[in-house]
């Protein structure tokens, strides 16, 4: 056997071992990150049973929502099949057992995200939800009318929106942060928009448009400076790179399940204990109180104090099921995975002159998302003639409007392809090829 | 899937020759699709209950301009009344419901546009130009 071929095998074995550990909370090594740029092979597909079932479709809409691996949808259907109850309340073995389910997934996120305490995880229905506790219930804390709430024009409308509405009640300013044209936050742009009047910097950690990531540290340093708070979207940044909430420097940070393999309708907010112990409750309800009398109740502590209502608890359990496949795939071989398919990819877009992509020119700021569009064909045309194809990616504004018009962009709208690191070399062919025939349809 | 890009519509996109903006309407209105961001301005010249003349301006996918352009043909030198009756047709078409064999006729070459039905996504950018005659003529 020669060396090279030895090492194939040796590949084939490190792509085999990273796949039977998945159970097993494997950490990464070296090989495994190898193995996983490889592009060309793909031992992860077959954990995702919709890709399995539809061995034809080529997803690239991960950044709207991920497939889930088979250990997510086993788990959710194991938390009814073994541990269906109403939890907190119950004197029961088995709402024990669903209380029990709850507070081990809630180690699991608080581990997952480097938050110091598990109470300190907030579990609401999607990342809209938990921005908008913070709008509504923190911000009116601390916003006074002339304050300013500093935002960057590439914020999806879940982390613009409340903004907007917290400071028109609070009479404070909406200020915008603008990158420069490779998508970077300059701190020169900093030195002029976060200064004393700031109160809160609220920042995408990766945007789900230009796929960059913003330098949360670096605006958290400065905002902290001015005696404010960093809040922290991360939807996008939670499924391709390590997040650690302390390192950030964040006092909160929100995410959701559903573009991290997860469930539906499960978000997560993360809040700096003092923080969460001192703001008044979002929605009030049941579960959420220490006691009631007929015209006044006090809450219950943190986290139970933002979790009105009954707990969606197979969710958050499958939740934990979501995060602990990622952390035995890895994420430094997920990034890896996925920074292998965007070079490739933008390489090939690259030779289609008729394609421009949005955003910086190197791949590795692009965090499994690429914006494009095509000369003179309208992004639903695109999208529409690429699924005769089975390529599936998105087209329009990408709730993110303001980034639109800000860009200049033709009908306000464009292209996206999102890779995930179930995603494959022959996928970003089927794209390529598909972008061919988009071409020809209208210039013949 | 049908492939709804048919010779037809990409050269009613193409070359659109109702796409400009008329001097002398007698009636206009503003259509938009705010989910897709597509904008037309529909104006008509309206002579004694016959539509002497339609264009429309604005910004769009080849399918709301396409779909559009063939409307325009369509009903120009129609009566209003006419032009009610095939905009109600076009709008069941692409809602899915089953014309006959003489109403597929009436419509055209607009009649190719049925298996939009089969595109939920894409029926809004279709209806565009219609939805806006509807807007002047009623329905």
């Amino acid at each position: 056997m020669s060396a090279s071929a030895n090492n194939a095998e040796l590949d084939r074995t490190a792509c085999a071992v990273a796949d039977a550990a998945h159970a097993a909370q494997a950490s990464a090594t070296a090989g495994d990150v190898v193995c996983a740029a490889n592009i060309a092979e793909n031992p992860y597909k077959r954990d995702f049973p919709l890709l399995a079932n539809h061995p034809d479709l080529v997803f690239l809409d991960s950044a709207a929502t991920a497939q889930r691996p088979a250990a997510v949808l086993d788990a959710q259907r194991r938390f009814y099949e073994e541990m269906n109850a109403n939890a907190l309340r119950g004197l029961y073995r088995l709402s024990v057992e669903a209380t029990e389910a709850i507070e081990i997934a809630r180690q699991r996120v608080a581990k997952f995200i480097g938050a110091p305490d598990a109470h300190d995880i907030v579990l609401t229905r999607n990342a809209s939800e938990s921005l908008n506790i913070v709008a509504k219930a923190f911000a009116p804390t601390v916003l006074e009318p002339g304050d300013e709430v500093c935002i960057t024009i590439m914020e999806h409308h879940s982390n613009l929106i409340p903004w907007q509405q917290a400071c028109r009640a609070a009479g404070a300013k909406l200020v915008y942060l603008y990158p420069d044209e490779n998508g970077v936050i300059t701190p020169e742009e900093m030195d002029a928009k976060i200064g004393p009047k700031t109160k809160i910097v609220s920042v995408v950690h990766v945007s789900n448009v230009l796929g960059v990531k913003n330098p949360v540290e670096e605006l958290g340093r400065r905002v902290h400076e001015q005696g404010g708070y960093l809040v922290v979207d991360g939807a996008q940044s939670t499924p391709h790179i390590h997040v650690d909430v302390q390192a950030i420097g964040a006092d909160f940070f929100a995410f959701s399940a559903h573009k991290l393999f997860g469930p539906f309708g499960m978000g997560v907010l993360w809040g700096r204990d003092e923080l969460l112990n001192a703001m008044p409750p979002f929605l009030t309800g049941g579960e959420m109180i220490d006691s009631v009398t007929e015209q006044d109740a006090t809450w219950a502590p943190v986290p139970e104090k933002f979790e009105a209502g009954t707990q969606d608890a197979a969710g958050i359990y499958a939740t934990a099921a979501a995060i602990a496949y990622v952390e035995s795939v890895g994420l430094d071989v997920i990034a890896a995975r996925e920074q292998a398919l965007v070079r490739y990819c933008m390489d090939e877009m690259a030779k289609l002159p008729y394609v421009t992509i949005i955003g910086s020119p190197d791949p590795d700021m692009h965090h499994g998302v690429i914006s494009f569009n095509v000369d003179g064909i309208h992004p639903h045309d695109v999208a529409s003639i690429l699924d005769m194809d089975q390529v599936a990616i998105r087209a329009g504004h990408h709730c993110a409007q303001p980034l639109l018009t800000w860009l200049g962009v033709e009908n306000l709208a464009c292209c996206r392809a999102s890779l995930a690191f179930y995603n494959d070399k022959k996928d970003v062919d089927a794209l390529i090829e598909g972008l061919g025939n988009v071409w020809r349809t209208f210039n013949g | 899937m049908a492939n709804i890009y048919t010779a037809a519509l990409m050269e009613h996109n193409a070359h659109p020759d109702y796409k400009y903006d008329m001097e002398g309407a007698t009636d206009e209105h503003e259509g938009v699709n705010p989910s897709c961001g597509d904008e037309m301005v529909l104006k008509l010249r309206i002579e004694d209950g016959v539509i002497e003349e339609a264009a429309f301006t604005g910004h769009g996918c080849a399918v709301s301009q396409a779909s559009a352009d063939m409307m325009a043909d369509l009903v120009t030198g129609e009566t209003v009344e006419e032009a009610r009756r095939l905009c109600g047709l076009f709008m069941k078409m692409v809602k899915g419901e089953t014309l006959t064999d003489e109403e597929k006729e009436d419509l055209d070459e607009a009649a190719q546009l049925e298996s939009i039905s089969h595109m939920p996504a894409r029926v809004k950018c279709a209806e565009l130009g219609w939805r806006t005659l509807s807007e002047i003529i009623g329905e």
